[in-house]
């Protein structure tokens, strides 16, 4: 339970577990770059000025933030109420396929802000409908929702492609891919730069979100469902409404994320087009505790690595990939120094 | 099951006369972090002789156990074998030593049968040697005079006869000293007295035997030398001559001393530890009876019939009714249906059949905020499990039940400062010892966590109150504590069930009995003198007169 007094008290250590597990990834990471006989110093630097010094590089860092920011809200919901979502990549594809669908559709007859707002909400919507079957298996028959959203995030990315190439194919193009929506009828950019608005909805959403969780009896009752679901059935709490409305919040905010990277960056989606974001921030939301102000911070760093990593890779020669070593490593010091942290702390404590 | 003619088996015989030490503990210490569990305890153990360890719940004797049952290492001192130094690392080799340990809980596996249970404590790459294990079957069963049948599944019998099989597979390998930590916890009344003859036998036999307890009267009925353990230290010994030419209340004077400090020496029983004394005693601290029965039910259950649940009694036509300020106890062993009947009434559990009124409205479909609305109360046995949320706060427990109510949620929104300020005030008013309203409630005491159930569910709008095993694993001082709170409740009008295992309590403070016997309700008594008798008869499940 977190309170502003608890907050007050637990920033400076909340700080200390943070930067000195980010800090020794850092250090690991640069000398497995080392024994691999690249220069990590030439790695790190690159990653920085691509991702944040430069400004191009920054704006792209920052509109990246958008759906993962998006996604990480989702998740946080999901995973404090107990609820393993694992299956954001398909509810993220299909709600980017049908937004990217709809809105070409859609952009002649309505105006633009409505069409925007009526592609979201659909998005959200697909997101939402695609955890249906993992939440009512879940609720009714406590049947392990690690594997049904895994299964319908496979047929998921699957169906988003047989979709593309089948149904809502661009018969004007070579490769596969659906209408494009054009650049005017895009989520309006932030003051001249190349940073669309969804990041500000995404923003929101995570504080949002955040507030829920921590200031809400809603929330509250999502808490208790996912620290002691015998506790929520012996306070009786409807554990199977509010396992299914996780669900549908959950996904409905990574399908809302699939919607805005449509609807602000790319105008049409693909075939095989899958950046995979629902399993890459998974590890964002632990790092942060599943609080929302944290996750920020964390999108920020990783998003900065993932842009920055993808250049630096090409230039310093190692694979694109590296960039999940580095969140590895993060992740593993970060349980070592929670692990030493407590363990040092027992004695005086108890 | 007993039988006294065949006294034949393999003999461990002990030469009469001088005492021989079987183990020894020499100035042993265990600390845990914060607190010392053991302090320079130093204890023989003798051959042919039933040493009872007594002491309240933190005064040490499970950390004692756990050191000769290979769990748990000594910081200091020694352990002393047969005369000589050992290192008991690991249980395994603490049967290799001939120490066999029996616990509370009992820790066979039921799919498999009695004979299975035994072998499976054999080497990894032996076979089974079916053959030789019936054969050391049959001598135990001669021993300690069961009748148990080999080839019986362990799910089919009783809870007595399960540990009649845990003490064959504590004295598998060899007798030579048994640890029972308080055995009598889950027998009946007939299960009782056939572990004391057969530990008897035992002794004859020269085995040594621990036995752990918090009951005064089992440790003058078995034992033959008394240790009092109090806050990690061994308080004092009563020596065998000196226990035998003692009379009793002598006895409960110089234990009670031992138990509570030098302190309350010649002030015994003082006013302090009455209550105490009274569960130590199992003396009834009666209360005034004064229920109007005159006028119609607080609540009336109608042949109530529950879903078999996976390993869980279900409830077969139960019908009870209970009046105002009323305390009905339900007695009977553990896992005849108590649990469904708790939870049924609670909302927490439906019903198959049957029908439930409260103050003569039917509340047989209410859940259990409905229920909770109109003032019917639940303290589970499971405190920690589905009581509360072991990582959240106590202040967050306190209205675990009470989620988006007002006045601490208004339109959903959560009023931290004012659930806060209302925590404080309950964990002064109940006593609750806690660092803060923000510590987390896993991180405290058993009796503490109690606290925090009773405050929640004992408040000023209850007005039935089902309360389930609520003193189970709590020290003197806090099993006291429960019950006046209890007693408190149902003076104030509350009406009062009471469930548990232990019959003494169950006739301290409740104006009828039940016993519920098979997901039965065997029969209700009235709390009169002679109430104990005829509730032990209902458990075994003789009909009700």
């Amino acid at each position: 339970m977190s309170t502003r007094g608890d907050m007050a008290a637990g920033l400076k250590t909340t700080l200390q577990r943070v930067l000195i597990p980010v800090a020794m990834a850092l250090v690991v990471g640069g000398l497995i770059l080392l024994v691999l006989g690249k220069d990590p110093l030439d790695y790190y630097g690159f990653v920085l000025q691509r991702s944040l010094l430069r400004w191009g590089g920054a704006q792209e860092t920052v509109t990246r933030m958008a759906p993962l920011l998006l996604i990480a809200a989702g998740l946080i919901v999901a995973f404090r109420a107990g609820i393993w979502n694992l299956g954001g990549d398909g509810q993220f594809l299909l709600a980017a396929v049908a937004s990217a669908a709809l809105a070409p559709a859609l952009a002649a007859d309505l105006p633009r802000a409505l069409n925007l707002v009526v592609c979201m909400i659909v998005g959200a919507l697909v997101g939402a409908l695609w955890s249906v079957i993992p939440a009512m298996l879940k609720a009714r028959y406590g049947i392990n929702e690690i594997i049904t959203t895994l299964m319908m995030s496979f047929l998921g990315t699957s169906l988003a492609n047989v979709l593309i190439k089948l149904v809502l194919r661009d018969p004007d193009t070579t490769v596969p891919q659906t209408r494009s929506l054009g650049v005017d009828d895009r989520l309006p950019r932030l003051f001249g730069t190349t940073i669309h608005s969804g990041l500000v909805l995404a923003i929101l959403a995570v504080i949002l979100v955040h507030l829920m969780m921590t200031r809400t009896a809603f929330g509250l009752k999502l808490q208790v469902l996912g620290a002691n679901r015998a506790a929520a059935v012996h306070a009786g709490l409807r554990v199977e409404r509010l396992t299914i409305i996780a669900f549908a919040l959950s996904a409905g905010l990574i399908g809302l994320a699939g919607a805005v990277e449509v609807l602000g960056v790319w105008g049409s989606v693909r075939a095989d087009w899958n950046p995979a974001f629902g399993l890459l921030v998974v590890p964002l939301v632990f790092l942060a505790r599943f609080n929302g102000y944290a996750v920020i911070g964390f999108t920020l760093f990783f998003s900065a690595l993932m842009v920055g990593g993808e250049s630096a890779a090409r230039r310093v020669g190692v694979p694109q990939h590296y960039v999940l070593v580095l969140v590895a490593l993060l992740l593993l010091f970060l349980a070592l120094v929670e692990y030493l942290d407590q363990s040092r702390r027992k004695p005086s404590a108890a | 099951m007993i039988n006294d003619a065949t006294q034949a088996g393999q003999s461990t015989e002990a030469p009469r006369g001088a005492p021989i030490a079987v183990a020894a503990l020499r100035q042993v210490t265990k600390r845990f972090p914060g607190i010392v569990a053991l302090d320079r305890v130093s204890l023989e153990f003798h051959a042919g002789e039933i040493h009872v360890l007594l002491g309240e719940n933190g005064a040490g004797k499970s950390t004692l156990v756990s050191l000769l049952a290979g769990m748990q290492r000594p910081d200091e001192g020694e352990i002393v074998i047969g005369g000589l130094p050992v290192v008991i690392d690991s249980p395994r080799r603490s049967m290799d030593l001939g120490i066999g340990a029996v616990f509370q809980r009992v820790l066979l596996v039921p799919s498999l049968t009695v004979i299975e249970n035994l072998m499976l404590g054999g080497s990894w790459l032996r076979s089974l040697a079916r053959g030789a294990a019936l054969r050391r079957f049959d001598e135990l069963s001669v021993l300690l005079g069961t009748r148990i049948d080999p080839d019986a599944p362990v799910s089919g019998l009783s809870l007595g006869e399960q540990q009649q099989v845990e003490i064959m597979r504590a004295l598998w390998r060899d007798e030579k000293l048994l640890l029972l930590d308080e055995p009598t916890s889950m027998l009946t009344p007939q299960g009782v007295a056939d572990l004391g003859r057969m530990m008897r036998r035992l002794k004859e036999k020269g085995v040594a035997l621990i036995l752990v307890t918090h009951k005064l009267l089992e440790a003058y009925e078995f034992g033959d030398r008394i240790s009092v353990l109090r806050l990690g230290k061994v308080a004092g010994d009563i020596e065998p001559q000196r226990l035998q030419t003692m009379s009793e209340a002598e006895r409960t004077e110089t234990v009670i001393r031992l138990m509570f400090g030098a302190a309350d020496a010649g002030a015994v029983p003082d006013k302090g530890h009455e209550g105490e004394l009274a569960i130590l005693l199992g003396r009834k601290l009666r209360r005034a009876n004064s229920v109007d029965r005159s006028k119609p039910a607080t609540l009336s259950a109608r042949a109530l019939v529950t879903m078999p649940d996976f390993a869980e009694t279900p409830l077969h036509a139960v019908s009870f009714e209970l009046w105002a300020g009323e305390v009905l106890g339900i007695a009977g062993v553990d896992g005849n249906g108590q649990k469904h009947l708790a939870e049924v009434l609670a909302g927490q559990r439906s019903l198959r059949q049957g029908r439930l009124e409260l103050a003569g409205s039917d509340i047989t479909w209410g859940r259990v905020p409905e229920r909770r609305q109109r003032g019917i109360r639940y303290v589970t046995d499971d405190r920690l499990g589905e009581g509360t949320v072991g990582t959240f706060s106590v202040a967050t427990n306190l209205v675990l039940k009470e989620i988006g109510a007002l006045p601490f949620w208004r339109h959903g929104i959560s009023d931290w400062p004012l659930i806060h300020q209302s925590a404080r005030e309950q964990i002064l008013r109940n006593d609750i010892r806690t660092t803060s309203e923000l510590t987390p409630v896993g991180k405290l005491s058993g009796g503490n966590v109690q606290k925090v159930l009773l405050a929640r569910e004992l408040d000023a709008e209850a007005n039935v109150a089902i309360l389930n095993k609520p003193t189970y694993g709590l020290d003197l001082h806090n099993q006291r504590l429960a019950l006046d709170r209890i007693v408190a409740a149902a003076a104030r009008g509350v009406a009062v069930i009471v469930i548990s295992t232990d019959l003494d309590e169950l006739l301290e403070i409740s104006d009828r009995v039940g016993v519920m016997f098979q997901g039965s309700l065997a029969g209700i008594v009235e709390n009169d003198d002679d109430a104990g008798g005829k509730v032990r008869r209902l458990m075994t499940g003789a009909a009700a007169e």
